[in-house]
């Protein structure tokens, strides 16, 4: 489903991303972690070309992403997003939050766009708060419907940069249960995050890394039991601690 | 110094000799005025949105150009700009189209004012509408091209409606400058409202300027008060439930 090869980027003289190759099959579940700085975010908004590389490329469901000829907007409407600080669009209703990329993009009608995003909003629990405009929800809700909004476009992929490291703890929890529903439903996901008990429910593999570079990329089994490098077992005794 | 000779009731009098009061020296004068600011307006908010918001986009060398001419109008004085419209353009341009916007432009005066100030304007209007849209998160654009937008739908659907939204009290004030600065156009002879007041206590009533001063200036202020109403009523309008500005970083 997503082939990243080879892929190295640069800021300036700065390397963020070095020789990185992973693949996420079909179904799959992929849990990326590793030290802040380590390039996950980057790495990961490569995937659906949010952040332009240099060298290497990555193909999604058969698309190249480095062919100039790819039509970006047309892909990145198959993979769906999920970010760190939610970013639902604060104008717009949670209904329109939900609709509106289903009507510009996609060429939804309106009624159609909205019914299924009224079915997702019911599916995250949220049903009674279709009216209200982001600023008027809680962080876990907001991001329930971040999720929503981006399982509306029926994506054939779902990205997460650290959905829940922006929410209180007690919020945790509500977007880890949505999360884990959707992959039992069988949705290849790549998700970072450094929720190892989402990672244990629900992982295929774990992909560590560190300094721009996949240090380690095995099943769960293996990374849990007995992770090779020595960076990554540092870093797992350090956010197990927790 | 003689004893001044007060006479509010001058507004009423007849300019004499011509058959017309100084009220309606007046009317007319505030007709210019507000022709040539809300005309210089419009074009002040089409362009500077535009030039602004590529300002922010992606292509460096559109970036480029817009930030030369951001830098260009805003940093001639006006008078002078006004000048350049009125005086210089017409002689470096080819000869036809000298002569034709010497000779056969309607209303030359006042076109020019609206073009000059309207530039000049935008300019200011650019700088306002391209630091709304830095003030937003950067994961703003992210998020609008996650879902499949193009460049310019996220602009249209996600960065502009909150940005615009952010600036409106710096644009209230270039609104209510733009009325302001619009007394420049007297410079070249258009017959706004400082135009006419100079006119009257200049020739015609030497006698009381202080009153004809007085008027005006209260029509300037209300002039400002009614732009300063207005955006109140469009912020209220499009206020955000529960969004407070920067709280979503
Ligand atoms: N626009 C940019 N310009 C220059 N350097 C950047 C830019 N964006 C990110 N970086 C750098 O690239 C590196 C990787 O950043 P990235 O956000 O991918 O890390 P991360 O692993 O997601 O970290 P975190 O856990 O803090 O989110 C960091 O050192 C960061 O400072
Ligand atoms: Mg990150």
């Amino acid at each position: 489903m997503i082939s990243i090869k080879n892929v190295s980027k640069w800021y300036g003289n700065f390397q963020v991303l070095t020789d990185c190759t992973t693949e996420v099959k079909k179904g799959e579940v992929v849990v990326v972690c590793g030290p802040s700085g380590s390039g996950k975010s980057t790495l990961i908004k490569t995937v659906n070309a949010l952040e332009p590389f240099q060298k290497g490329d990555i193909v999604v469901d058969g698309i190249s992403i480095a062919d100039p000829k790819t039509n970006l907007p047309k892909l990145r409407s198959r993979v769906g997003m999920v970010f760190q600080h939610f970013e639902l669009f604060p104008h717009l209703t949670i209904t329109d939050n939900l609709a509106i990329a289903q009507q510009k993009v996609l060429g939804r009608s309106r009624d159609e766009a909205r019914a299924k995003g009224a079915k997702l909003l019911e599916r995250v629990g949220l049903s009674a708060h279709a009216a209200k405009f982001p600023g008027q929800l809680s962080g876990g809700q907001q991001q329930r419907v971040a999720i929503a909004r981006a399982l509306a476009m029926d994506p054939i992929v779902m990205l997460f940069d650290e959905p829940t490291s922006a929410l209180d703890p007690e919020m945790v929890n509500e977007v880890l249960d949505v999360m884990v529903q959707l992959a039992h439903e069988g949705m290849t996901m790549m998700c970072v995050t450094h929720e190892m008990g989402f990672a244990r429910k629900v992982a295929n593999r774990v992909i560590f890394m560190d300094k721009g570079k996949i240090e380690e990329d095995c099943s769960k089994e293996d990374f849990f039991g007995s992770p090779r490098g020595e960076r990554a077992q540092l870093f797992l005794s350090k956010i197990l601690q927790h | 110094m003689g004893q001044y000779q007060w006479n509010w009731g001058i507004i009423l009098e007849e300019v004499y000799g011509t058959g017309e009061y100084y009220y309606q020296w007046l009317i007319t004068g505030l007709g210019w005025t507000v022709a040539t600011a809300l005309s210089a307006w419009v074009i002040a908010l089409i362009l500077g949105s535009l030039i602004g918001t590529v300002r922010t986009m992606p292509n460096k060398w559109l970036a480029g150009l817009a930030t030369a001419y951001v830098e260009l109008f805003r940093n001639i004085p006006l008078i002078v700009q006004l000048f350049l419209w009125f005086f210089v353009l017409p002689e470096v341009l080819p000869e036809q189209m000298g002569t034709w916007m010497k000779q056969d432009m309607p209303m030359p005066e006042f076109i020019t004012a609206v073009i000059g100030l309207g530039l000049f304007t935008s300019a200011r209007v650019a700088e306002q509408v391209r630091t709304g849209i830095m003030a937003l998160p950067r994961g703003q654009r992210y998020a609008g091209q996650a879902l499949g937008f193009t460049l310019g739908q996220t602009y249209r659907y996600v960065l502009l409606p909150m940005a615009f939204r952010i600036v409106i009290p710096p644009l209230t004030s270039e609104f209510m400058n733009v009325f302001k600065n619009s007394a420049v156009a007297l410079a070249i002879g258009v017959t706004e409202l400082t135009f006419q007041m100079r006119q009257i206590t200049g020739e015609y009533a030497p006698g009381n300027p202080i009153e004809v001063m007085t008027m005006v200036s209260v029509i300037y202020l209300i002039m400002a008060f009614s732009v300063n109403r207005l955006m109140a009523f469009i912020e209220r309008r499009t206020q955000v439930p529960g969004y407070i500005s920067g709280g979503s970083k």
